[in-house]
């Protein structure tokens, strides 16, 4: 490994973190300013009286579900319809309706799993009205929601969260637009196409035809990669040069990933007035992804099992990265591919720079264990936060038992919650069902250990609305159903929990910490939070890890 | 309270659809095609007017007076309108068959102008598929390789292909980001450039 490459993964470190605090402080300016400015007002005016109100938990989870249900509705028609609509130069024909189905569910929940390749099936109007939209949408939904929970926490003896239209007014037009305008320059200048023209025919050198697919595509990378959606313009998503040209493309796309769940840290911090609590949580989601990436870039770099014996030369020198360079492009070598892996698993992108499937078991079993953690480390936009708040009470939990003392949370008494378990044990059931059923086996690409790899592989994305695959594992009406399933219950659950808990902790009266009080804001609740996250998503997930890519490395 | 929220999600879905769906993508389509409006149509290359590639994007080359470019998992080979991975895993015979079967292909077409090669001076990234499928560049290491066979056919000094090879070469952004490649229809367009051709 070039010295180059620690270099790349340390500056990566520094300017994530440069970047997201401000955005945090900025962030929680936007979702606690009392003024609504002009447009809002004239935006609330519109959807009619009372719009505006304050909302208990209950009534803004309505709005949540019956938004999310209406968009998922419109979408679908949409995909079905798209052979009949215009914007569609390549005449493609509408969606199949397992495609349709898994795909509007999957965006909709901010999946962006994508059971299709982006260029060959979707036309320009799906891909900028439909799934476009809905990058902005569903993302602003998650931080329309965290905003919520959050405020919630910081509320003493009061009955209401805020208000759902408000947060996702102000969510897409104070942060995810602006945002994402700025990507999607950097992107262009780097060489993303941006344009409303068809595919172009190029005479080859050599005397063929070769058909160059393009389109509004910088507009839409940004914000895949801002709104932890990662559906991608291209079915390689952005291995392809067009949605990532270059090394610095690739590290302002890896930047856009993680920035804001870690600006939602600092934004967390502020808004319940404990900024140290915050600084251990991100501290807790860094040392995570510090592991992560130290032990995928490690397997990666020594190569596959088959590469080794092949006897060609994977030693890393000043002119090739060598290592496992199957499904992998030379302009980013194993650094920045093993990076983008363990970021995109860690937050719920889901985009990949590089071919899953053909990762080392190592290197293929970081992203299954980040994603089953329930997409805490850093997470999704909004969805990731709530998760690591039932992390921090059942932490918080487990120290008050210790201490012999009723559990407090930034001075509020708590009580256990079994919600965290929710998720992983669907993951597991549903893996279970696709392998022991014929109609599962039928999606699997690779034979033996590795199948299994990719079923598990494919649950967990979905359920935690990572959108990432082993991307051989193929498409069925079954697993198209199996994977809606998945991902809507992986949706939705922690995200009313999620607001359940802001509206009991907002109606809880504060007390004073004491000398018994077990302090939130030190090391030891780093090590005990990394500790809580290990035994309860580690140990469920080991079992299947065992049958899956533990076997896989031991077998070769 | 039910109807008044459908109301307000079908008002809300549509100003969003307006916004981000057509005028966002419009005003980028338009800023791009202004400012920089070579990348923006897809970095193409021309030559004697018509398109025969993008920088960004590989295309097939079989003969022995170019470089050639990476295995492709598309379907052609290096189809640009239809990306994909091959989705071998890292223990699948299906990958070692096609190491090994590309690997010998390289012996034969290069071991007659790189007297003593092995397999061992096969870089890593000329025998497995890209991401993409399309990967525009190959290792500097692979290039190398290919250089003797190039200048032979094309009775240019080897000096001459080395020269093109770095000069379309692109290191790390900003010195540190990304692996450095060496871009594969750039350097075979210079190469068919008569100006190239000739001996300094």
């Amino acid at each position: 490994m070039q010295f180059q490459d620690i270099g790349q993964i340390i500056l990566f470190a520094v300017v994530v973190l440069v970047l997201a605090y401000p955005l945090g402080v900025y962030m929680a300016w936007v979702y606690t300013r009392e003024k609504d400015d002009v447009v809002a007002r004239g935006f609330f005016r519109v959807l009619g009286r009372g719009s505006a109100e304050e909302q208990d938990w209950k009534s803004y989870a309505k709005t949540v579900l019956i938004f999310s249900l209406i968009f998922f509705g419109l979408l679908y028609a949409l995909l079905r319809l798209q052979g009949h609509l215009f914007l569609n130069p390549d005449h493609l024909p509408g969606v199949t309706w397992p495609i349709a189905l898994n795909t509007a569910v999957s965006f909709m929940t901010n999946t962006n799993w994508q059971f299709y390749g982006g260029e060959s099936t979707m036309s320009y109007l799906s891909q900028m009205s439909g799934l476009a939209v809905q990058n902005f949408v569903s993302a602003a939904v998650g931080m329309a929601v965290l905003a919520a929970v959050v405020r919630g926490i910081s509320r003493r003896r009061a009955g209401t969260l805020g208000n759902f239209w408000r947060d996702l007014y102000r969510s897409l037009i104070y942060i995810m637009l602006p945002l994402s305008v700025i990507v999607a320059v950097i992107l262009i200048w780097q060489g993303v196409p941006e344009t409303f023209s068809g595919h172009v025919t190029a005479l080859t050198l050599q005397g063929g035809h070769q058909s160059i697919a393009r389109g509004p595509v910088a507009s839409q990378i940004s914000i895949k990669q801002l709104g932890t959606n990662g559906g991608g313009f291209y079915n390689s998503n952005s291995a392809v040069p067009f949605e990532n040209p270059t090394g610095l493309s690739n590290f302002v796309e890896m930047l856009a990933i993680v920035l804001i769940p870690a600006a939602q840290v600092f934004m967390f911090g502020r808004m319940v007035r404990a900024r140290k609590h915050a600084w251990m949580i991100y501290t807790a989601m860094f040392a995570m992804l510090a592991i992560g990436v130290a032990v995928s870039v490690s397997a990666e770099q020594q190569g596959s099992a088959v590469l080794q014996q092949s006897g060609v030369n994977i030693a890393a020198t000043s002119t090739q990265s060598g290592g496992n360079m199957s499904d992998k492009e030379v302009r980013f070598g194993i650094a920045d591919s093993a990076l983008w892996a363990v970021t995109t698993t860690d937050t719920s992108n889901g985009s990949v720079n590089s071919g899953l499937d053909a990762y080392t078991p190592a290197g293929g079993a970081v992203p299954i264990v980040n994603m089953f953690t329930g997409e805490a480390i850093y997470g999704g936009v909004g969805t990731g936060l709530i998760g690591m708040f039932f992390y921090i009470l059942i932490a918080v939990f487990v120290a008050g038992l210790m201490v012999g003392r009723t559990p407090e949370w930034l001075g509020k008494k708590i009580q256990a919650r079994e919600m965290k378990l929710f998720v992983p044990t669907m993951i597991l059931v549903l893996t279970a069902v696709a392998i022991a059923t014929r109609a599962g086996e039928a999606s699997i690409f690779n034979s033996g250990v590795h199948g299994f790899s990719e079923t598990l592989y494919a649950y967990d994305s979905q359920a935690n609305n990572n959108g990432s695959a082993f991307a051989g594992y193929g498409l069925t009406p079954f697993s198209s159903a199996l994977g809606t399933i998945d991902m809507a219950f992986g949706r939705f659950v922690p995200m009313l929990a999620g607001l359940a808990l802001g509206g009991s902790l907002a109606q809880k009266r504060t007390v004073p910490a004491s000398a018994g009080t077990f302090r939130t804001d030190g090391a030891t609740f780093v090590v005990l939070l990394i500790g809580v996250i290990v035994l309860t998503a580690g140990l469920m997930i080991l079992p299947a890890l065992t049958l899956g890519p533990v076997a896989e490395g031991l077998l070769h | 309270m039910l109807t008044r929220n459908i109301i307000r999600s079908v008002l809300v879905i549509v100003v969003s659809t307006v916004i981000f769906g057509f005028a966002y993508p419009a005003l980028m389509v338009g800023f791009a095609q202004a400012a920089f409006p070579s990348q923006a149509d897809g970095s193409l290359l021309y030559h004697d007017g018509h398109v025969v590639g993008s920088a960004l994007a590989a295309q097939d080359f079989t003969g022995p007076r170019y470089f050639h470019e990476r295995p492709s998992a598309t379907t052609p080979a290096y189809n640009a309108a239809s990306t994909t991975f091959a989705n071998f895993g890292p223990t699948s015979t299906e990958l070692a068959q096609q190491v090994h079967q590309q690997a010998e292909a390289i012996l034969k077409l290069e071991g007659p102008y790189n007297p003593g090669l092995t397999i061992s001076d096969i870089p890593v990234d000329a025998v497995t598929t890209s991401g993409s499928g399309i990967d525009p560049d190959i290792s500097p290491a692979y290039a190398q390789l290919q250089s003797r066979r190039v200048a032979a056919v094309r009775h240019l000094p080897l000096a001459t292909v080395d020269e093109l090879i770095s000069k379309y070469t692109t290191g790390r952004s900003l010195g540190i980001l990304g692996d450095p490649g060496v871009n594969v229809l750039e350097l075979n367009l210079a190469l068919d450039n008569p100006a190239n051709s000739g001996v300094k």
